[in-house]
């Protein structure tokens, strides 16, 4: 009987990283923890940006806090932007509501703002950072 | 056929930086200053149409500045240094490799990129350069670093090609040639031009089809080179002197990656030691210098990181031993261990001519002062009387830094970046 035809089985072994013990040479390499590069994950198109305001309280983005503004993502409705209001930098979550595009506050007592020619996306909030105390 | 070689240049650039963090710059005349003040050296669009000029002094300029509500900045290096770097980051994708020529120029090898449509590869990455940074820009695509600086040129000039010239197509090559002035040719200085339209050339076209002695006699073998450029045939000797105030940089790839601070600052003294040199053979003085380097970028297997650091020389220098400190200064900041480095270069900016350079020294208190004449001394000391000379002439004239309508440090102090109205 031709060897290949006999029966025979491989075991098949889906290997995982060893997860027990780190090689020294591993252990080396540890960093210390960088905030900033975890913040932002896209240095060349992201701008750091300060809020100047309570409308965006609701999302949890407060008055003095810093933001991470990422120009290389694309707005989606949802996403709360920085977007210009006639040259002014604004905060406001993009919403998309019976055909139109809406800048939307998170607070009471702010109005809502129709996107339209005087109105440009500037960029994709994706990180808030805040000093407590 | 030479693989394709591509110059972005980015329009405008000092103005576009501003333009990107305040919008009411946004449409009108805007110019920006030179250290201390002095003259025009960025115009927006509206401002060159108004007719100020590349260099105009801003004392001959007020009465313009009213009469036309021109917008007057002085220069930020460190913002436009930052967004260099996004500008590169945002380009790196789309070029197997590329070689800074200025802060708002750079150079893309696009070699294994010949298959593509390149004009519309160029416009995907003048895309990408717009969408990460807001500025805009220009593309040029040739054969050689020459032709490439001349396809750019051209992309500015014709709105109709909407900002990519593609110059290896031989009828557009030919038509753009043939208009364009030969003294605006990159490399050819004004003594050289002046032979040149004696002779009869008066275009880059006319100065291509001169017979090669012909060029070597009338300018020797830089003649001879810039010829065979325009004619397509690459000289890696070509020589890269940046007009006055435009900055230069000095660049090279390792033999052998750098692994080490030292073998990094070993490279880099010599790069300092070199941008010198040209500094003072031309007789200038820089107030930014750029240190940078990366690993090596085909490998991207292999650990990735790219370092590139800014600092102010104050008071703008053109000694090697005070760039080299600088370099030194800015690498320290920029390195990271454990990456195999394979290309590292100094970049200086915001020249100006030695005997313009601004008088930083004798400005501020009594105390001040002294600490400053002391290392004056110091430096006539070591250096010599031609430093002593220098100093005192900007002693007689009072000389001060200004930079009054400087915009705040956007994108690298935490205190002063842009706020958004939650309001």
């Amino acid at each position: 009987m031709p060897f290949e035809l006999v029966p025979h089985e491989v075991p098949f072994f889906l290997c995982d990283t060893p997860a027990g013990f780190p090689s020294p040479a591993q252990d080396d390499m540890q960093e210390p923890i960088d905030l900033g590069a975890w913040l932002v994950e896209h240095p060349a198109a992201s701008y750091i940006m300060r809020v100047d305001g309570q409308s965006m309280a609701g999302a949890g983005i407060n008055d003095g806090d810093l933001i991470v503004v990422n120009r290389a993502k694309k707005p989606q409705s949802g996403a709360i932007v920085v977007a210009l209001v006639f040259g002014d930098r604004t905060l406001k979550r993009l919403r998309y509501v019976d055909g139109r595009h809406w800048l939307v506050p998170e607070a009471d007592g702010f109005t809502e703002i129709l996107v339209d020619e005087n109105v440009e996306i500037w960029g994709v909030v994706v990180g808030v950072a805040r000093k407590m105390a | 056929m030479s693989p394709p070689i591509a110059l972005i240049d980015c329009n405008n650039y000092y103005v576009s930086c501003e333009r990107a963090f305040d919008a009411s710059l946004v449409g009108v005349p805007v110019i920006v200053l030179s250290n201390n003040d002095g003259c025009a050296i960025a115009r927006s669009a509206e401002a060159k149409a108004l007719g100020i000029k590349m260099g105009d002094p801003i004392h001959h300029l007020r009465d313009k500045v009213r009469a036309h509500g021109i917008r007057v900045l002085s220069s930020n290096y460190t913002l436009y240094g930052d967004m260099q770097r996004r500008v590169i980051a945002a380009c790196e994708a789309f070029a197997r490799d590329f070689e800074i020529y200025s802060i708002d120029e750079t150079f893309l090898d696009l070699a294994g990129f010949e298959d593509r449509d390149l004009v519309a590869h160029a416009h995907a990455m003048r895309d990408q350069v717009r969408q990460w940074t807001t500025i805009p820009t220009c593309v040029g695509i040739a054969e050689t670093k020459t032709l490439a600086k001349l396809a750019n040129a051209a992309a500015k000039k014709n709105p109709s090609m909407n900002g990519v010239a593609d110059l290896r197509d031989d009828a557009l090559r030919d038509d753009v040639m043939h208009g364009f002035p030969v003294g605006d040719v990159w490399g050819v200085g004004g003594a050289t031009a002046r032979k040149l339209i004696d002779l009869g050339i008066m275009t880059a076209g006319t100065l291509r089809d001169m017979p090669m002695k012909q060029a070597r006699a009338v300018g020797t073998v830089v003649l001879e080179r810039l010829v065979a450029e325009l004619r397509g045939v690459p000289s890696a000797a070509v020589e890269m002197v940046a007009p006055q105030r435009k900055g230069m940089a000095v660049t090279r790839s390792f033999g052998t990656p750098v692994t080490t601070f030292d073998g990094m600052m070993g490279a880099l003294s010599q790069y300092a030691l070199r941008a010198g040199e040209k500094l003072r053979h031309h007789g200038l003085v820089a107030a930014q210098l750029t240190a940078f380097f990366h690993t090596n970028r085909h490998k991207p297997d292999r650990p990735q990181y790219a370092g590139s650091r800014m600092v102010t020389l104050h008071p703008m220098t053109n000694d090697s031993l005070e760039l080299i400190a600088a370099a030194r200064r800015a690498a320290e900041r920029a390195w990271r261990d454990g990456y195999a480095y394979t290309k590292a270069g100094i970049m200086l900016d915001d020249l100006v001519a030695a005997d313009m350079r601004p008088r930083t020294l004798f400005e501020g208190d009594a105390d001040k002062r002294a600490r400053l004449m002391g290392a004056l001394d110091d430096i006539n000391g070591r250096f010599g009387k031609w430093t002593a000379v220098t100093a005192s002439q900007g002693f007689k004239r009072q000389w001060k830094l200004r930079s009054e309508m400087r915009s705040p440090s956007w994108t690298t102090n935490i205190s002063e970046v842009p706020t958004a109205r939650a309001r």
